[in-house]
């Protein structure tokens, strides 16, 4: 099983690299020139040359592309082209909101959207199930951006109960903490809660059509149990794997979602910088969600080895 | 308590800490509250903290913040000395000697020596338009003593003390020598100037967040404030500057109290703004900003002088103001290219809307028809509706028009290509401007005429222009320089270099707690008060 | 960013693999309220859409910069936009736009990825070349894969069906290489193969039918949230022109007056939830019709 978790391991460089490829090639072909944008308002042709060769712009592609990958097996990101500073600390700086974020819409999400896929199959058919998946549908058809308007004048200008932006670590305070938490979560998580209660949902219905279920069923086992020790358990591994596929879903989110609330978070940092068009940023953090996606499906599929005893490497 | 300060850095707790017991060595008073914080949301992020190498307003309302200038302009549009004591001028207007106030100190406790003024001016005359004017009819730029310095000219010129005070971007800001020595195309590698704040670097977050300090050792003027001129007095510990992109956020964050100003609320919020208790609205800028309409001239239609008038013909300024600003409270409609209410203030050669001459004259200049490119950044609400009011001007008079959606940063990419429109050129951008950097031939890059040898994106070519903008720059008499920014307009407007699509004001809004706002050309948060 | 991945993973081998007859599958699905009232709202923006012109609308982009913000009235039954647009002529001329980018990425991302499942399961050396780039676009957040290609290629409808089509190519390939992969060990394809079967054939045979069904169900997830993200780039400043009517074009231009002119963003909102909820609501009765191991899930209670 070692050799198994060092070969998938093993597995994630070359999609890495495929990563690096694409990310490099997309910026370098398009057009949009960061020494102009440097160069401000009233430069002249001449002065944005100077910055460009400056800054390594005017050299070959496939030089600029060696150069760059050099540094990352080296550990350097490079440096922000607009503001200077190193592109690790830049991303050091801004993981803690969306990680905060990202955390807590996972954690909200699993904890409803779960019981609330195993109640819609439990009573398949009836209204809960209807209304549960009726809901999770319209939880995919609204614009996250126009959620988070509608929540914003809610609850923060007409309730005035949290507050509209921001983020305050942790480190200084439990609530204003989770107090800034609250609505981004609420707004990311609703198509999370909607993607992971349908998944739920069928893969629980489709475990109690299984024989054994009613094998159990017919053995007078209670229903409560049937759920709790046979469902629950064999459907967990489809959950799982959507939990793992969505994280690309959330990352996307993440980014609406952190410039409607403010967040100072590496969706922002993003944006900003495509924007901007500081390559060493974009090749960074669009790296580093990539490396996050990657490694958070490989622990998916190295736990199925927990859930699954038929599963076997 | 500077040890206590250098040691501040960071974010969180100990910062927090760090503060408040610097405050409590120097301000027994405040040591049992919280030091008073200013949170404002400027209207863009600050990535370049260079006021020289950007023209970027929010790095020139960075160095309003820490640096100082040798001179500023008053509300009367007068030149004051502000880091100057006493200035003389020989007889033959050839030789400016400068003496500094006593008791300027750089926030690293070095004292501000001539030797830094000149270095400053130096760096900054490689790059601002008006600086590099006058470099090249400056003879020598010499140390007299430590407070002392000379400037002597090659011939007499008008606009000295107008280029050292000038208010808007690039401001000749004054930096320590050895930061000054930076290449002038490089970021300053350090933050430090000798202004009214200081830069706190540990919690420096590029486009995200800025914090400024009070900087204890600054001795102000004794005349009040005017503008930029006079007393800049701080009247609170710390301004954090925030930035935040969704309007719709900020404007919230601001009625719910989490944040104390907005420097750009735009003008669809005001309306609730107003409505809001506890709000502001503070027109800070009376001089206002306008919007630019500016064609490329090497480019087909527009390298052709008819068809550009044929679009000054097309288009009325009126739509714009009614697309870009709505409310007719801060929209002032005004043909003066050198911008009304000033000294230079004139319709002279201002167009009157005709279609049917518009429509003749885009015969006579042979447009054939080709789709003209106009580049609308959507990113900036400020500029993004002015596209969609040209396209439909020119296309009321037959011209077939492209209307192409960027981000901001992609337009300045863009529009520096020289290139024909099928190799990633252009034909068409909007942009805005302060008022304050248009008020002359000279500043405003709206009528250089150079063309492709140090002209301005859309690259205008007059050798005429050219003559009347040296002649302004080298007049003497303000009576005969009024005359001779009338001709200029005249021909700017002949000629095509650029329409005027109105001039308006932007107020801030403030929360009710703030109080002593100034009017400036640039927002400054000295002599503000927070209750 | 496909909404729905359940669909998208690889059948797992055990899964039958014998085709399906497709003409039986429908018929039961229309009984189902829901899809059927999905079906009649996706009928009537289509016919809308189509009708445009004719549905009392002006020009969709004329400006009348005096008029702005104003509320629905008899003048203006939507009310007009920050440009004294009409906001109906906009929402209805957009429904053209918006349903257009839906189909056509959804077309798209279904004929590539088809085309690379199939080949990727078919030439062996290949496979894993193009699997492992497959694996690097699907580690790309696609919203950020989108909003660089449009930012960096220019905004055209062009561009954003491409850059929202390209995310979702990959999960198409996996999807139809897992079904070659699980058809290829059957008996009777062996038996084909060994019989000498050409391999055209054999895919149009034996493949398609067992990815079509599955394909339809993504096709239709695919094409819901294209119209949302079509909503979601215009916001971020990166959709198509701004002219050009879209509901995510509205509704990003119109957020700045959510506030004070709610009616701008308000109705493409509502035409944007309907029209994605309908197509959700479809292509769920479709897997439902489609796919017989929920239907056993059926037959238990």
């Amino acid at each position: 099983m070692g050799r198994f978790i060092l070969g998938r391991l093993a597995a994630t460089l070359p999609v890495m690299g495929v990563v690096a490829v694409i990310v490099f090639l997309l910026l370098r072909l398009a057009p949009g020139d960061p020494a102009a944008i440097l160069a401000g308002d009233a430069a002249t042709p001449e002065q944005i040359a100077a910055i460009r060769a400056r800054l390594g712009l005017d050299q070959p592609m496939l030089e600029q592309f060696a150069t760059w990958i050099w540094r990352l097996v080296h550990g350097d990101l490079g440096t922000s082209i607009i503001s200077n500073q190193p592109v690790g600390r830049l991303i050091l700086d801004r993981i803690e909101p969306t990680l905060a974020l990202a955390t807590s819409t996972i954690l909200f999400a699993v904890l409803v959207a779960v019981p609330l896929g195993v109640l819609a199959a439990w009573r398949h058919g009836t209204w809960v199930d209807r209304a549960v998946m009726g809901l999770s549908v319209a939880g995919f058809s609204v614009p996250v951006f126009v959620l988070g308007y509608l929540l914003i004048f809610g609850f923060s200008m007409q309730l005035r109960w949290l507050p509209v932006q921001g983020y305050v670590s942790i480190a200084d305070g439990l609530w204003p903490f989770l107090s800034r938490l609250i609505l981004p979560t609420l707004t990311l998580s609703v198509i999370y809660i909607a993607l992971i209660a349908r998944t739920t949902r069928s893969s629980v219905l489709e475990v109690l059509g299984e024989d054994y279920i009613r094998t159990a069923r017919a053995k007078g086992v209670t229903e409560a149990r049937v759920l709790r020790r046979h469902a629950l358990r064999n459907a967990a591994i489809p959950v799982i794997s959507v939990i793992g596929l969505g994280i690309a879903l959330l990352i996307s989110g993440v980014v609406v979602t952190e410039s409607v609330f403010n967040l100072p978070g590496l969706g922002r940092l993003t944006v900003d910088a495509v924007l901007a068009r500081d390559y060493p940023v974009i090749q960074g953090v669009i790296l580093l969600f990539s490396a996050l996606y990657v490694l958070v499906n490989l622990s998916i599929d190295l736990s199925y080895l927990l859930f699954d005893p038929r599963i076997r490497y | 308590m500077g040890k206590v300060v250098g040691k501040s850095v960071g974010s969180g707790w100990p910062a927090t800490l760090g503060l408040l017991a610097a405050l409590a060595g120097t301000a027994p008073a405040l040591a049992q509250g919280k030091p008073v914080t200013i949170r404002a949301v400027m209207h863009s992020g600050l990535r370049i903290t260079d006021p020289i190498i950007t023209t970027a307003y929010i790095a020139r309302n960075h160095g309003y913040m820490i640096y100082d200038t040798l001179f500023a302009t008053d509300a009367a549009f007068k030149v004051q000395p502000q880091m100057v004591q006493d200035y003389s001028v020989s007889d033959d207007t050839l030789t400016y000697s400068f003496t500094l106030r006593e008791g300027l100190k750089f926030h690293d406790g070095a004292p501000v020596k001539s030797e830094d003024c000149i270095a400053s001016i130096q760096r900054w005359g490689k790059r601002d338009g008006m600086g590099q004017k006058l470099m090249e009819y400056t003879a020598s730029l010499d140390v007299v003593d430590d407070r002392t310095f000379k400037l002597v000219l090659k011939r007499p010129y008008g606009l000295v003390l107008a280029s050292l005070g000038k208010p808007s971007a690039n401001v000749p800001f004054i930096m320590p020598k050895r930061i000054a020595e930076t290449p002038a195309d490089r970021n300053v590698p350090e933050e430090i100037g000798s202004g009214p704040f200081k830069f706190v670097k540990g919690e420096f977050q590029p486009g995200l967040k800025v914090v400024y300090e009070k900087n204890a050792d600054y001795v102000p003027r004794k005349e009040a404030p005017s503008w930029l001129a006079g007393a800049k007095t701080v009247k609170v510990d710390r301004v954090e500057w925030i930035n935040i992109t969704d309007y719709q956020t900020a404007v919230n964050a601001l009625i719910n109290g989490e944040i104390d100003y907005v420097e750009q609320p735009p003008h669809d919020f005001l309306p609730i703004l107003k409505g809001a208790s506890g709000i502001n609205l503070v027109n800070f800028n009376t001089l206002g900003m306008s919007g630019m309409l500016r064609m490329n001239w090497l480019n087909p239609p527009f390298d052709n002088a008819k068809v550009r008038q044929a679009v000054l013909l097309a288009v009325n300024q009126q739509d714009y103001l009614d697309a870009q600003i709505g409310d007719p409270d801060y929209m002032v409609p005004c043909l003066a290219l050198f911008i009304c209410k000033t000294p230079n203030a004139t319709e002279a050669g201002a167009p009157k809307p005709d279609l049917a001459k518009a429509k003749q004259l885009l015969k006579e200049g042979g447009y054939d028809g080709k789709p003209v490119v106009i580049m609308q950044p959507t990113d900036l609400a400020i500029s993004a509706s002015l596209g969609p009011v040209t396209a439909q001007a020119l296309r009321k008079i037959g011209m077939t028009v492209d209307l192409q959606a960027m981000d901001w940063q992609t337009l300045v990419g863009r529009r520096a290509k020289q290139d024909p429109v099928s190799q990633g050129g252009w034909n068409i951008f909007h942009t805005f401007w302060v008022n304050a950097d248009l008020l002359n031939p000279v500043n405003n890059v709206g009528v250089n005429g150079r063309g492709k040898a140090g002209g301005w994106f859309g690259w205008a070519e007059d050798a005429e222009i050219e003559a009347l903008r040296n002649a302004y720059a080298l007049e003497t008499d303000p009576a005969k320089q009024v005359d001779i920014a009338r001709q200029t307009q005249e021909r700017a407007y002949t000629i095509g270099m650029y329409f005027p699509t109105g001039q308006f004001t932007q107020p801030a809004a403030a929360s009710a707690k703030l109080s002593g706002i100034l009017e400036a050309p640039a927002p400054v948060f000295w002599n503000v008060e927070k209750k | 960013m496909s909404a729905l991945d359940e669909t998208a993973r690889p059948l797992p081998a055990n899964d039958p693999g014998v085709p399906r007859k497709r003409g039986r599958a429908l018929p039961p699905m229309l009984r189902h309220p829901a899809v059927l009232a999905g079906l009649a709202v996706l009928l009537l923006v289509g016919l809308a859409a189509l009708a445009a012109p004719w549905l009392w609308t002006g020009d969709p982009i004329l400006l009348r910069p005096r008029l702005r913000l104003r509320p629905p009235s008899e003048a203006a039954w939507l009310g007009t936009d920050a440009f004294g647009r009409d906001v109906w002529s906009r929402v209805v001329y957009g429904a053209r736009v918006s349903l257009a980018i839906g189909f056509a990425v959804s077309a798209v991302s279904v004929l590539v990825g088809l085309t690379i499942g199939l080949v990727a399961g078919y030439v062996r050396w290949l496979d894993a070349v193009v699997m492992r780039i497959m694996d690097g676009v699907m580690a790309i957040p696609s919203i950020l894969l989108a909003i660089a290609m449009v930012t960096l290629s220019g905004a055209g409808i062009g561009t954003v069906i491409v850059a929202i089509a390209i995310p979702e190519v990959p999960r198409v390939a996996r999807l139809v290489r897992g079904v070659v992969l699980s058809v290829r060990t059957e008996p009777y394809v062996e038996a084909a193969i060994g019989a000498g079967t050409r391999l055209p054939k054999l895919l149009v045979r034996h493949v398609l039918p067992n990815t079509i069904a599955p394909l339809i169900v993504q096709g239709t997830y695919v094409a819901a949230s294209a119209i949302l993200t079509e909503a979601i780039l215009s916001f971020l400043g990166a959709g198509i022109p701004t002219e050009v009517p879209s509901w995510g074009n509205i509704m990003a231009e119109g957020r700045q007056a959510f506030q004070i002119a709610p009616w701008v963003i308000l109705f493409p909102g509502l035409c944007v939830a309907a029209t994605v909820l309908a197509v959700n609501v479809i292509g769920d009765g479709l897997r439902d019709a489609l796919d017989p191991r929920t239907a056993r899930g059926v037959g238990v209670r």
